[in-house]
């Protein structure tokens, strides 16, 4: 099967990069998948689990939003946060969870709504993908 | 005399100590020094990533506007100061703070023309002492700080120029060029008008999902968050940077006070006893 070398960015440090056949991701407009080949391609992410297909194994990773950029060689994942299933604290997870649906139930500024938001989303995500592992 | 001796020794012994804790101070900082080197280098690629994306849209598509690349007249400028928590790094925040001090004096004449964001508590103090106009603050940072630990002031000081509060935003902080050199410099961050193009051109054409000037809603924000981040990194490195050479020198005057008090108490332990066989010399022969 071909493949394609899948890195991902953080401000921190490399999260992943290998060679894979197939990543799924949420852009901005919806689910997208890439396999080897694709067209040069930019968007931004929503805060959902990347899906990697690499030699017949699934690989979740946590990605707090971000870009994706493929290249003819090469993909790569900006991303403000991302997390491997096994760097995950779950415990850290759930908090933030109650904590963002305490705040959207209180419903207070727009803005704070907005923030509270994204925080369970990134919550969610996180749960999720340390579930699949 | 012997009193003289006992006093010297007692300088010799608190000099010894202030060596033993510069010396551990000054290793410290070489640790954290290296370790900072090490995060500001695992953020280059993010950096480089972002910029070279912003550079093929810029390159790609003719005529895409975007407020945070565009100048407006100034009526008010934001400064973001990037200082420590801690002293004791040699000139590392007077350096920067007084070269600041100086452009504003010269830029500004009321209080109302700017604004500041404040990273360490070293600048916090300078400034509320001064009542100058503090936005917002951020104290306690770790030594080595992640991209959440910014995360709010790089956020606020950029949505502060999109919705208008000020027109251009600098960073102020302390260029890392060696172990013993940081130079404090005042770099503008917004607009961003140097997205320059790097080497080769586009090095492919994309297709941009929802469109270029979508993409660049969300880029543009985030690319001046990593800037501050980096500015931040190098901050820190900084800061290390002037602690290790500080405190070399520190240590390095304690050594040589040491050692002319050893010499002075050697001299004064000498005198004492020449003085001693000389009285009792004396007593043998008056008998």
């Amino acid at each position: 099967m071909s493949t394609v070398l899948l890195e991902i960015v953080t401000p921190e440090r490399i999260v992943y990069s290998e060679p894979v056949n197939m990543v799924s991701v949420r852009g901005a407009e919806g689910e997208l998948g890439i396999l080897p080949n694709h067209i040069p391609l930019v968007t931004p992410l929503r805060v959902a689990p990347v899906r990697i297909k690499s030699e017949g194994q699934e690989v979740y990773i946590a990605v707090g939003g971000g870009f994706l950029e493929v290249r003819k060689d090469k993909i790569t994942i900006l991303a403000e946060s991302a997390e491997k299933p096994t760097e995950i604290d779950v415990d850290r997870a759930r908090a933030a969870k109650e904590r963002a649906e305490k705040r959207l139930q209180s419903r207070q500024q727009e803005v704070d709504f907005r923030r509270a938001e994204i925080a369970l989303q990134k919550a969610l995500t996180r749960l999720d993908v340390s579930q699949r592992s | 005399m012997a009193k003289g001796i006992r006093e010297i020794k007692r300088q010799i012994k608190s000099k010894q100590n202030t060596r033993q804790i510069t010396k551990a101070m000054e290793m410290v900082a070489a640790s954290k020094l290296r370790r900072s080197q090490q995060s500001a280098e695992a953020a280059r690629p993010y950096a480089d990533k972002i910029k070279e994306v912003i550079a093929n849209i810029a390159a790609g598509t003719q005529g895409v506007t975007h407020p945070m690349l565009q100048k407006r007249e100034i009526r008010k400028t934001g400064y973001l100061v990037i200082t420590s928590d801690r002293g004791l790094a040699g000139g590392y925040n007077n350096n920067l703070l007084r070269m600041l001090m100086q452009t504003i004096q010269a830029n500004h004449s009321s209080k109302d023309e700017y604004s500041l964001f404040v990273i360490g508590r070293k600048g916090r103090d300078f400034f509320r002492k001064r009542e100058m106009p503090i936005v917002e603050e951020v104290t306690g940072l770790p030594d080595a700080p992640t991209f959440q630990d910014i995360k709010s002031i790089a956020r606020a000081s950029v949505s502060n120029f999109e919705n208008g509060a000020y027109d251009e935003l600098y960073l102020v902080y302390n260029q890392f060029q060696s172990v013993i050199s940081q130079v404090p410099v005042i770099k503008q961050l917004l607009p961003l008008d140097q997205v320059e193009e790097q080497g080769d051109g586009p090095s492919a054409q994309y297709e941009y999902e929802p469109s270029a000037e979508g993409v660049l809603d969300v880029l543009l924000p985030r690319y001046a968050e990593t800037l501050i981040y980096s500015a931040l990194l190098e901050g820190k490195a900084s800061e290390f940077g002037a602690r290790m050479t500080a405190m070399g020198n520190a240590t390095r005057n304690a050594n040589e006070m040491i050692n002319s008090l050893k010499l002075q108490h050697n001299r004064a332990r000498q005198a004492a006893i020449t003085q001693e066989i000389s009285e009792i010399v004396a007593g043998a022969n008056a008998l």
